[in-house]
C-alpha cells in the first residue's frame, strides 16, 4: 500500500467523519433556525365556512405556545387544532407541578382562528395580563397568561 | 366541522427515514475505518471487517426496530450518534489489539455492545412511561447508594490497580458505580421535583447570593459526604467528581439559583483540598497535574505521569490530521484501550478527528438538553437534563484529564473505552433519554370531537 493511497484514505476518512457531523446538524437545523413552517400549509386551507374571520385571523395567527416564566420556562408547544390543557394532572398537555395550580386549571382552544383561554374552575384563578379570566377570553399574541407560577404566551 | 376531519392536524415529523439514513452512514463510516486499519497495517482489507461491521450494523438495526416500535416519536439523532462513537471505539480497540497491547479485546467489546443493545431494548420495552420512575425516587436512591458502597463489602468487592471499585461474582466482575450514577440521577430528579420550591425560595439574601436555610442544605451535604467517602475509601476520584458535579447541576436546573452552584464548587474545592492534604494518592494526582513533565514524576512507579505524558506525546505526534488509522503507536500508552482511548484516537485521527468526535458527543448532549426543554412535566425535564449533563460531564472529566487540563481521574470515555459495565450503563442511559424524548416530542392527545374534553390517550 503506497504512502499516497494511505494519505488519501486518511483525508477521505476525516472528510467522511465531518460529513456525518454536518449531516447530523442538518437533521436538527429546525432546532437551530426555528421551526420549519410545516404548520402553515394546512392552515391556509382551513375553514372556508367562515370567510368573515379569515383575513384577519390569518395574519396574526399564533403558531407556538411558549412558557416564559416559572419552573417550565423555555418549553414550547406547537399549536395545532387541538385544545391545550394546563394543570397538575398527568394527562394535561402542559403539566405544571406547582402548589398554586389546580389539577385542571385552564384550557386554551382555537375558535374562528383565535385562541381562547378558559379557566376550568381553578382555585387560584388564571390571569390574562393583569385581569382575572372569568369567562372564555380571546388571547392576543404576546400577552402573558399566568397559571400559578407559570407564565405562558402565544407567539407566531 | 367535516372540513376539519378531512384535513387532519399536521403532526410533527417523526423523521424515521433520516434516522435510518444516518444510522447506515454511521455503520458505513465504522466499516470504512476497519478497512483503513487493515490496509494500513497489513496492506489488505481485514477479514474482521465484515464480521465486526455487520455485527455492529445488525445490533443497531435491532435497536432501530425496537425504537421504531416502542418509541416512535423519539429523537432521530441519538441512536446514530451513539452508534458512531461506539463503532469508532470498537475500531480503535481492534486496532490496539492488533498491535499486541495486552488486555485489549475487540471481540469482548462487540459482545458487550450487543448486550448493551439488548439492555437498551429491554429498558425501552419495559419502561413505557418515564414518569413511572418518579414513584421509585427513594428506591432508586437506596439502590444507588448500595451499588456505590457495595465494593467495600468484604467478600464481594475486589481491588484492581489500587482502586476498590469492582464487585465480582466468580470470574465476572462489574463496576457498580456505573449503574449507581443512573440510579442516583433518577433519585435526584425525583427528590428535587418535590423539594425545589423550598430549596429555591426559603432563605435569606446576603451580598448578591441567596443563602439557603441550614436544614435545606442537608441533601447537598449528604451527597457531598458520600462523594468524598467514595473518593477516600475507594480511591475513585472520577466517580466522586462525576456524582457531585451532576448533583450540583441538577440542583441548579431545578432551582435556578446560582448560590447553589457557588456553594457546591466551594464545598468540592474545599473537600478536594483537604483530601489532597490528607491522602497520598490524591496529592500525587495534584503534583502530576501541575508538572507532568518532571523526570521524577515520570519515573514514579505508581501514580506517576508516564501514562499521561505518553498520551500527550501521542496527541502531539498526531498533529492536525493524525498519522492515519493503523499507522500510530497506541500500544506505547498504558491502558490505551480503556481510560486512554482518547489520546490513542487523537494520534491516529489528529485534532480534526478528535474535534469531530467531540462534536458528536456535543450533539448527543444537545439532543438530551433539547428533550429536557421540550418535556412537558418537571420530572422528565430534570431527568433528561440530569442524564445529558452526566454524559457531558463525564466526557469533560476524562478528556480534560488526558489533556492535562484538570487532574487526571480514572473514568471511561462513554461508549469508546473498553469496559463492559460502563458500556451497559451508558446504553441504559441512552434508552432513558430516548424514552423521555419520545414522550416530549409526542404530539398532545388528539380530541375526538372538536369539543375537546374527552381525549384519547396512547397507552
Amino acid at each position: 500500500m503506497s504512502e499516497l493511497t494511505l494519505l488519501l484514505i486518511r483525508l477521505a476518512f476525516l472528510a467522511v467523519l465531518w460529513f456525518f457531523v454536518i449531516a447530523a446538524v442538518g437533521v436538527i437545523r429546525t432546532d437551530l433556525f426555528g421551526s420549519r413552517t410545516a404548520a402553515a400549509g394546512p392552515r391556509k386551507s382551513a375553514k372556508p365556512t367562515k370567510p368573515a374571520a379569515k383575513p384577519k385571523s390569518k395574519k396574526g395567527e399564533p403558531r407556538q405556545l411558549v412558557v416564559t416564566g416559572g419552573p417550565l420556562q423555555g418549553t414550547t408547544i406547537n399549536l395545532t387544532e387541538t385544545p391545550i390543557t394546563i394543570g397538575r394532572a398527568n394527562d394535561a398537555t402542559l403539566v405544571v407541578s406547582d402548589d398554586y395550580a389546580s389539577s385542571r386549571h385552564a384550557r386554551l382552544f382555537p375558535q374562528d382562528g383565535q385562541w381562547i383561554v378558559e379557566d376550568l374552575g381553578s382555585t387560584n384563578g388564571t390571569y390574562l395580563d393583569r385581569s382575572k379570566v372569568t369567562r372564555p377570553t380571546p388571547v392576543p399574541l404576546g400577552v402573558p397568561i399566568r397559571v400559578g407560577k407559570t407564565v405562558i404566551e402565544l407567539r407566531k | 366541522m367535516s372540513e376539519m376531519a378531512a384535513t387532519p392536524v399536521p403532526l410533527p415529523a417523526k423523521r424515521r427515514g433520516a434516522q435510518l439514513l444516518m444510522l447506515a452512514l454511521a455503520v458505513g463510516i465504522v466499516m470504512f475505518a476497519y478497512a483503513n486499519v487493515g490496509l494500513a497495517m497489513d496492506g489488505k482489507v481485514p477479514a474482521g471487517m465484515l464480521t465486526y461491521g455487520l455485527g455492529l450494523g445488525g445490533f443497531m438495526l435491532a435497536a432501530y426496530l425496537v425504537l421504531a416500535k416502542w418509541a416512535p416519536w423519539a429523537d432521530p439523532l441519538i441512536l446514530p450518534l451513539v452508534t458512531l462513537v461506539n463503532g469508532i471505539g470498537l475500531v480503535m480497540i481492534y486496532r490496539i489489539e492488533a498491535s499486541k497491547a495486552p488486555g485489549a479485546s475487540a471481540t469482548n467489546q462487540l459482545i458487550m455492545t450487543g448486550v448493551g443493545v439488548v439492555l437498551f431494548a429491554i429498558t425501552l420495552i419495559v419502561l413505557r412511561d418515564q414518569r413511572a420512575l418518579q414513584r421509585l425516587t427513594y428506591t432508586a436512591g437506596f439502590v444507588g447508594l448500595f451499588l456505590l458502597i457495595s465494593p467495600l463489602i468484604p467478600g464481594l468487592g475486589k481491588s484492581v490497580n489500587g482502586s476498590r471499585i469492582w464487585i465480582g461474582f466468580g470470574p465476572a466482575t462489574i463496576q457498580p458505580a456505573e449503574l449507581a450514577k443512573i440510579a442516583l440521577v433518577v433519585f435526584f430528579a425525583g427528590y428535587l421535583v418535590a423539594k425545589r420550591d423550598v430549596l429555591a425560595l426559603a432563605g435569606r439574601r446576603l451580598l448578591f447570593i441567596d443563602l439557603p436555610r441550614a436544614r435545606d442544605l442537608g441533601p447537598v451535604l449528604i451527597t457531598w459526604a458520600v462523594s468524598l467517602g467514595v473518593l477516600v475509601l475507594q480511591k475513585d476520584l472520577g466517580s466522586s467528581l462525576l456524582l457531585f458535579g451532576t448533583f450540583i447541576a441538577m440542583l441548579y436546573i431545578a432551582t435556578q439559583r446560582t448560590s447553589w452552584v457557588l456553594i457546591g464548587i466551594l464545598l468540592f474545592v474545599g473537600g478536594a483540598f483537604l483530601a489532597g492534604q490528607l491522602f497520598d494518592h490524591v496529592q500525587a494526582r495534584f503534583e502530576v497535574w501541575l508538572d507532568p513533565s518532571r523526570q521524577e514524576f515520570f519515573d514514579r512507579e505508581l501514580g506517576g505521569s508516564a501514562q499521561l505524558m505518553q498520551g500527550l506525546f501521542a496527541m502531539g505526534a498526531g498533529g492536525i490530521l493524525g498519522t492515519g488509522l493503523g499507522e500510530g503507536h497506541p500500544y506505547l500508552i498504558p491502558l490505551s484501550f480503556s481510560d486512554f482511548i482518547f489520546p490513542a484516537t487523537g494520534e491516529e485521527l489528529g485534532l480534526t478527528g478528535l474535534m469531530a468526535l467531540l462534536m458528536v458527543y456535543a450533539l448527543i448532549v444537545e439532543r438530551g438538553l433539547r428533550t429536557s426543554l421540550a418535556a412537558r412535566d418537571p420530572f422528565t425535564k430534570l431527568l433528561a437534563g440530569g442524564l445529558s449533563f452526566l454524559l457531558a460531564w463525564q466526557v469533560f472529566i476524562i478528556v480534560g484529564g488526558v489533556t492535562n487540563l484538570i487532574p487526571l481521574t480514572g473514568l471511561v470515555t462513554p461508549f469508546m473505552s473498553q469496559g463492559g459495565s460502563a458500556l451497559l450503563a451508558n446504553w441504559i442511559l441512552i434508552a432513558l433519554l430516548v424514552r423521555t424524548s419520545d414522550a416530549a416530542r409526542q404530539p398532545p392527545p388528539q380530541a375526538i370531537q372538536n369539543e375537546g374534553l374527552t381525549q384519547v390517550f396512547q397507552r
